[in-house]
């Protein structure tokens, strides 16, 4: 895997990494913040009968592959910088949302169908009693925004530090990591366990006081999710620039060689385990709110695996490769689903065994080395033209 | 075949008649017969009751037709009942009784009667008690448990009769239960009932359990003679009862873990060649144990199609061609894709994902979505009762000593063979075993083809157990991962004692947690072994290991 | 200057790639005014392709038929297929497609609970209208969607009736075995309030979940045959999702327990699922629904023929399901008829009291709570794997949103018309 092109300085303060972004980072984020910026014109100026008006429909799912955008940045931040392939991270995502999914339950106050305003539907509907310990606190924002980023940054430095310690490594790691996605795909399904069972949490009615079903709301939502997206590069970005993430680097390259020069690997690897795993969870808490449900499948060990190959399929170790692959696939799975209903697995079946065969860097790693390439031919060609004219 | 059983059984009706020791009043036939018609299926059971116990030469076949829904009643005329047989493509409308054809009758004329599970359970306590004194032992054991069942209470001196002369031993205990069930629950004498009560006690299992509630039950408002006494008695009884089956019960919850056990292993297998031993994350083995099934399926449809004879042995004729058509689609597998990609493990593991989908998809469109019917044989139905109260059933039996087979079949390639020495040499150091010569690209095709091929032997014997659908694969994919990982990766006996354990655990769990918790457990379990163990249960050793 | 000439060149190359984006799914939007569009929103991949291909293949039919016959209003009907692919925020999302994009006027779909609880808010918040044709838990009833399939009181109820009377066997002791999610936890409960309604103790029912796909039941049917060993007839009343009641099934022919001396009733097993099984050991279990292939109505010999002859396949089934979406799909075209348009709120209100002829003979009737009136059959599963009918209701039963036997939600009432117009209030709201 290249390391990124690293010409900045590595103390320097936020504002400095944004002069100092690498090479695609300005464009990447200045297309983020064009299109953003279109989106937004597009749905609320632009009268609808118009070419360039953007329906809500299309901003709630931009909205969508945006949270799915800062999920793949996750999983590259420790799959592509520091070798950790995780195939349970969509647990993360999905604890992240369940955080927000029971904010936004008990937002539903006594509207919900049985009227009571203690508890949710499936609490009254299975006789529960009185709201469960674990459900406290939920009714207030800060305190839910607070466990989006809590539990899944508390789930990975406890899984983590037993992990790393005892050097589970590779396959094995991934292995686990799918283990533990499937256990809690198990217990979140079990009604008794007052998370709404296989149903998960639905028919959310708003957020912060915003009607969830209201043009504004979900732009805001929208806009949301890309400064989340934004914020969540530009950590990422601060994070493998400093010297920390050359260790990081080190640590994928040769993980032994690093322990013995010194540098205390699974230190490393917990903190960027557990940073991306908050990310995660932030991307499952605005993803949420937009697609109005979260249930236990988000838990499933495919799912997991699927957000690997949006990073792989973008290019791996490339930040914005990661944002791009997901955006691209889950847009390519939106229309074809609609359009070749029947056929559509083998066409995501097909672009999963063309990418790693044909572009193994990814799209972001492999163009530019076929443009090189390209490029050193036509010089190639022009030079023994110009030879020959001599 | 069948006509021959019905001679058999019209025959045997006769014998019935001559061991009856009382002569039944004689309704006539016809009138009988037109009772099965009723609508009410509580009329219609005691219609059949009366039939069987009426003595009628005919009733054997009657009762064999009403079973397999031969009867019919004439839309006009609800008290008319009719036999219809087809014999090569024609109806043959005929009376029951008299065997009289009535030509002028066509289908449309005609309702079929139907029965439901009590009309059901009369016919079959009906034609057991014509079984009885059947020549084949068998045949008068189940008719002995059908009238355990029924607890008709006339059958009680037919039976003494008929245990007074029976040679079998077998026969003759289960007519000792069937006869003390009868004393115990209908009887009047106190020393008869608490001699039947030892009796039952002594057989044990779960049907006497029922029997002897059932009579605790009825001796707590009854009030003859010795009532208390005999209550105790059956108490006591059912306490031992009670403990026998606690034992059993062990036993089979063993027997289930082993059983769970060997179905993991099976779906493990082939992934401990192509993933522990190639290192290839091969997504796709769920597929190649789909394949597996869904080859039985077209072998077994086949049969049934052009040589119904042998439908029995089709699943026999299935295990090899699985693993051919498993096997080479999975060296195509390899050839065409897998092999550009050696020494990068996670980069296989994305393109099986996709070729995982594919398969899936390719499935779908040829055989449609639903789920196949693979049918059980005969050879494999049904259980094997070791005594009473203990059984174990044949299909999960066989697969224990089929997962078994299989592993030590591929110990046996592995150990013995130029192949297995060839394929070892090559996962070792590929350099070293390409310079003495091994042509490692056909090895690897044709290891990855052997692993392949295993997973399809699995999806011979799954489709015994479970659906056969485009998602029979995704189901198993995750446990065999854990099986390999659990066990070590690399090593053929871990993945043995890692799938038995694994199994075993499970079902024990089960009981006091529920199925899913016990799942849970046994991932977490896994979780926090792998810490302890960081290369599983057998872990490879040596320089390999830190590549 | 070069600076911004370069940023400009950017920004406008990512209007191009956003407007591109958009692009792809704009035209679709321009939908031709002689077409009426159907929406189809069944599952043709993941673990639910099984049960919902099946009604996708349905309405293709249905609207296949209907245009043979002329169309609708003098239009020609299109189905506009998408594939959700058992995802359930994928149901939602395509919803929105299908409403806003396609701009149908009108979508059947969806199987399981969670899907239909994904799509319902963009149903209301579009206003748009959903035929939804499988049996449910009930506890709900939207303006924005039909019920063709049962609710419990259409189905588990009648069921344990049967079995209880003497023609079903008397049965004292019941197992209420499900998969854990909200259907069978629904009618589980709606079960147990009815049984010890009835008198039955509490030790006499056992309730058991297991999760989705199960596959290995030899614990759990063990655990049965114990607990049809006490002395009592036992039955087992089986919510067990579609995909486990294969190996359920299986495990059950093996131990050797035979209908006669436990019998199951099923409430999710059909024909289709039976044409996965070998039934012979199964003959005898029971399953209740309100159609069944074997039923001889002409109308249901003329639909078979048809599916048959649609699908080119002599040997594929019809079940409940699709005969919901059959009773669906004709009174929806009834009420467009009606209605003289497709437009969501006048078809809502000709849809009320609408009748359609039942598959098995008489009609079925929609009610303004959006469910049917529809007989209530059961069945026992034959050896050729039909299932023959052993009993049915006289007459239509409603089927009832709010379950009586729940206590919360035996106070609410769903009615559509005025003074209520509302899908679960205790008071009218005019």
């Amino acid at each position: 895997m290249p390391a990124l092109s690293n010409n900045s300085t590595e103390k320097g303060p936020f504002v400095s990494l944004l002069a100092d972004l690498p090479g695609g980072g300005k464009a990447f984020m200045g297309i983020l913040l064009a299109a953003t910026l279109y989106i937004i014109i597009g749905n609320v100026w632009i009268p609808a009968d118009s070419f360039f008006h953007v329906p809500t429909y299309m901003v709630s799912l931009l909205g969508k592959y945006v949270c799915y955008a800062l999920l793949a940045l996750s999983v590259d931040l420790i799959w592509g910088y520091c070798g950790i392939l995780s195939l349970g991270h969509g647990a993360f995502f999905a604890l992240g949302g369940y955080a927000m999914g029971m904010y936004l339950m008990r937002q539903i106050g006594d509207r919900g169908v049985y009227g009571n305003p203690d508890l949710p539907d499936f609490m009254v509907f299975l006789n529960w009693q009185e709201l469960p310990w674990y459900w406290f606190g939920f009714d207030s924002f800060i305190f839910a925004a607070l466990m989006v980023m809590l539990v899944p940054g508390l789930l990975a430095f406890v899984f983590g530090w037993f992990a790393f310690r005892s050097r589970v490594t590779g396959v094995y790691f991934s292995i686990i990591t799918q283990a533990m996605t499937y256990a809690l795909l198990l217990a979140f399904f079990r009604n008794d366990m007052g998370f709404g069972g296989n149903n998960g949490l639905t028919d959310f009615k708003d957020i912060l006081g915003f009607d969830l079903r209201a043009d504004g709301t979900k732009i805001g939502l929208f806009c949301g999710s890309v400064i989340a997206l934004l914020v969540g590069y530009l950590v990422c970005v601060y994070i493998t620039q400093s010297k920390f993430g050359r260790v990081l680097i080190a640590i994928r390259d040769a993980e032994s060689r690093a322990r013995f020069t010194g540098y205390r690997v699974e230190f490393y690897k917990l903190t960027v385990f557990v940073i991306s795993a908050v990310l995660a969870g932030i991307a499952g808490a605005f993803y949420v709110p937009q697609v109005g449900i979260i249930n236990p499948s988000e838990f499933s060990p495919a799912n997991s695996i699927e957000i690997v190959i949006w990073v792989a399929v973008g290019g791996r170790g490339t930040l914005w490769g990661a944002v791009l692959g997901a955006v691209l696939i889950n847009w390519g799975k939106s229309y074809f689903t609609g359009a070749l209903p029947d056929a559509w697995l083998y066409m995501l079946g097909g672009l999963f065994v063309f990418s790693t065969l044909v572009l193994p860097k990814g799209i972001v790693g492999t163009v530019p080395l076929w443009a090189e390439k390209i490029k050193r031919r036509i010089a190639l060609k022009s030079s023994a033209a110009d030879t020959g004219v001599k | 075949m069948r006509t021959h059983t019905l001679i058999a059984s019209v025959l045997l009706c006769f014998l019935a008649i001559c061991t009856r020791p009382t002569p039944v009043s004689a309704d006539s036939a016809g009138e009988l017969v037109s009772g099965i018609a009723q609508k009410s299926f509580s009329k219609k059971a005691a219609a059949v009751e009366k039939l069987a116990s009426s003595g009628n030469e005919n009733a054997a076949l009657i009762l064999n037709a009403l079973m397999q829904g031969n009867l019919y009643r004439v839309k006009t005329d609800s008290t008319r009942v009719v036999l219809v047989l087809s014999e090569e493509g024609s109806l043959k409308i005929s009376d029951p009784v008299t065997g009289a054809e009535f030509p002028s009758l066509t289908k449309s004329d005609l309702k079929k009667i139907r029965i439901n599970n009590k009309v059901r359970s009369a016919i079959k306590a009906g034609l057991g008690r014509l079984d009885l004194t059947h020549i084949d032992p068998d045949r008068r054991l189940s008719a002995a448990a059908a009238v355990f069942k029924s607890g008709d209470p006339t059958m009680l001196p037919v039976l003494e009769e008929l245990l007074s002369k029976e040679q079998d031993e077998h026969v003759k205990s289960a007519f000792k239960i069937a006869v003390a069930s009868l004393q115990l629950i209908n009887g009047q004498d106190k020393k008869i009932r608490l001699k039947a009560v030892e009796t039952l006690q002594d057989a044990g299992g779960q049907e006497v359990k029922g029997l002897l509630s059932k009579a605790a039950l009825q001796l707590a408002t009854e009030k003859s003679e010795g009532s208390a006494e005999i209550a105790k008695a059956v108490e006591k009884a059912l306490a031992s009862v009670d403990r026998q089956l606690a034992t059993y019960g062990m036993v089979e919850n063993l027997f289930q873990g082993l059983s769970l056990g060997s179905v993991l292993l099976l779906a493990a297998i082939g992934l401990a060649i192509t993933f522990g031993v190639m290192g290839v994350i091969n997504m796709a083995h769920g597929e190649m144990v789909m394949i597996g099934a869904y080859t039985t399926y077209v072998i077994q449809e086949t049969c049934r199609l052009y040589m119904p004879g042998v439908l029995d042995y089709s699943l026999i004729v299935a295990i090899p061609l699985a693993f051919l058509v498993s096997g080479l689609f999975g060296i195509l597998l390899e050839r065409s894709v897998i092999r550009f990609l050696y020494g990068r493990p996670l980069e296989t593991l994305l393109a099986t994902w996709g070729i995982s989908l594919i398969l899936q998809q390719f499935v779908r469109t040829i055989f449609g979505p639903t789920n196949k019917e693979v049918s059980t044989p005969s050879w494999l139905s049904g259980a094997w009762e070791i005594t009473s109260g203990l059984s174990v059933t044949y299909n999960r039996l066989a697969i224990i000593v089929f997962a078994l087979l299989v592993l030590f079949f591929l110990m046996l390639v592995l150990k013995k063979t130029l192949f297995g020495l060839q394929m070892r040499a090559v996962t070792q150091n590929r350099m070293m075993a390409r310079s003495m010569g091994v042509r490692s690209a056909s090895v690897d095709a044709l290891t990855f083809g052997l692993g392949s091929g295993v997973a399809g032997m699995a999806g011979v014997a799954l489709s015994q157990i479970d659906n056969v659908s485009p998602n029979l694969g995704q189901a198993y994919i995750i446990d065999s991962f854990m099986v390999v990982v659990f066990g070590g990766v690399g090593n053929l006996w871990g993945t043995l004692v890692g799938a038995g354990s694994l199994g075993i655990v499970n079902k024990f769990l089960e009981p006091y947690s529920g199925a899913v918790l016990a799942k849970i457990l046994v991932l977490v379990a896994i979780i926090l072994f792998i810490q302890k163990r960081p290369r599983g249960l057998f872990a490879l050793k040596g320089r390999s290991v830190e590549g | 200057m070069f600076k911004l000439t370069k940023y400009l060149g950017k920004l406008s190359a990512a209007t191009m790639v956003a407007a591109g984006v958009l692009g792809m799914s704009a035209p679709a939007a321009t939908a031709a005014d002689d077409v009426i569009k159907v929406g189809v929103l069944h599952s043709l991949s993941g673990t639910m392709a099984i049960s919902e291909t099946t009604l996708k293949d349905s309405v293709l039919m249905l609207v296949d038929d209907l245009n043979k016959k002329g169309g609708l209003l003098g239009k020609k009907v299109e189905a506009v297929v998408v594939d959700p692919a058992s995802n359930w925020p994928l149901f939602a999302e395509k919803a929105r497609e299908l409403i806003e994009v396609e701009k149908v006027d009108v979508v059947f779909g969806c199987w399981t609970s969670v899907s239909r609880k994904s799509v319902l808010p963009v149903f209301e918040e579009l206003n748009s209208m959903l035929f939804y044709p499988v049996q449910y838990e009930g506890e709900e009833s939207s303006r924005n969607v039909f019920y063709t399939g049962a609710a419990p009181n259409q189905q588990a109820i009648p069921a344990v009736e049967y079995l209880m009377s003497e023609d079903g066997g008397s049965v004292e002791r019941w197992v209420l075995a499900g998969t854990d999610y909200v259907y069978p936890r629904t009618t589980n409960k709606i079960l147990e309030a009815f049984l010890k309604s009835k008198g039955v103790k509490d030790e006499d029912i056992m309730i058991n979940y297991t999760p989705f796909g199960h596959s290995d039941w030899q614990t759990i049917v063990s655990d049965i045959k114990k607990f049809g060993s006490a002395g009592k007839k036992t039955a087992v009343v089986s919510t067990i999702n579609g995909d486990a009641n294969v190996p359920f099934y299986k495990e059950l022919g093996n131990q050797g327990i035979n209908a006669s001396d436990i019998p199951v009733v099923a409430f999710s097993v059909g024909e289709e699922e039976l044409a996965g099984l070998d039934t012979k050991p199964l003959v005898g279990h029971l399953a209740a629904w309100n159609y069944f292939m074997s039923v001889e109505t002409a109308e249901n010999a003329a639909f078979i023929e048809k599916w048959k002859a649609f699908i080119g396949d002599e040997k594929r089934v019809t079940n409940d399901p699709m005969e919901a979406t059959y009773i669906g799909f004709n009174m929806w075209v009834q009420a467009v008829k009606q209605a003289g348009t497709t437009n969501v709120d006048a078809v809502r209100q000709a849809m009320y009291g609408q009748e359609v002829k039942n598959l098995t003979g008489g009609v079925a009737v929609m009610n303004t709570n959006h469910h049917l009136s529809k007989p209530v059959l059961i069945g026992e599963i034959q050896e050729d794997g039909m299932i023959e009918t052993v009993w049915n209701t006289d007459g239509l039963v409603k089927g009832d949103a709010w379950s009586n036997y729940i206590p919360e939600s035996a106070k609410l009432t769903a009615d559509w018309t005025y003074p209520f117009v509302c899908g679960g209030c205790e008071k009218p709201m005019f």
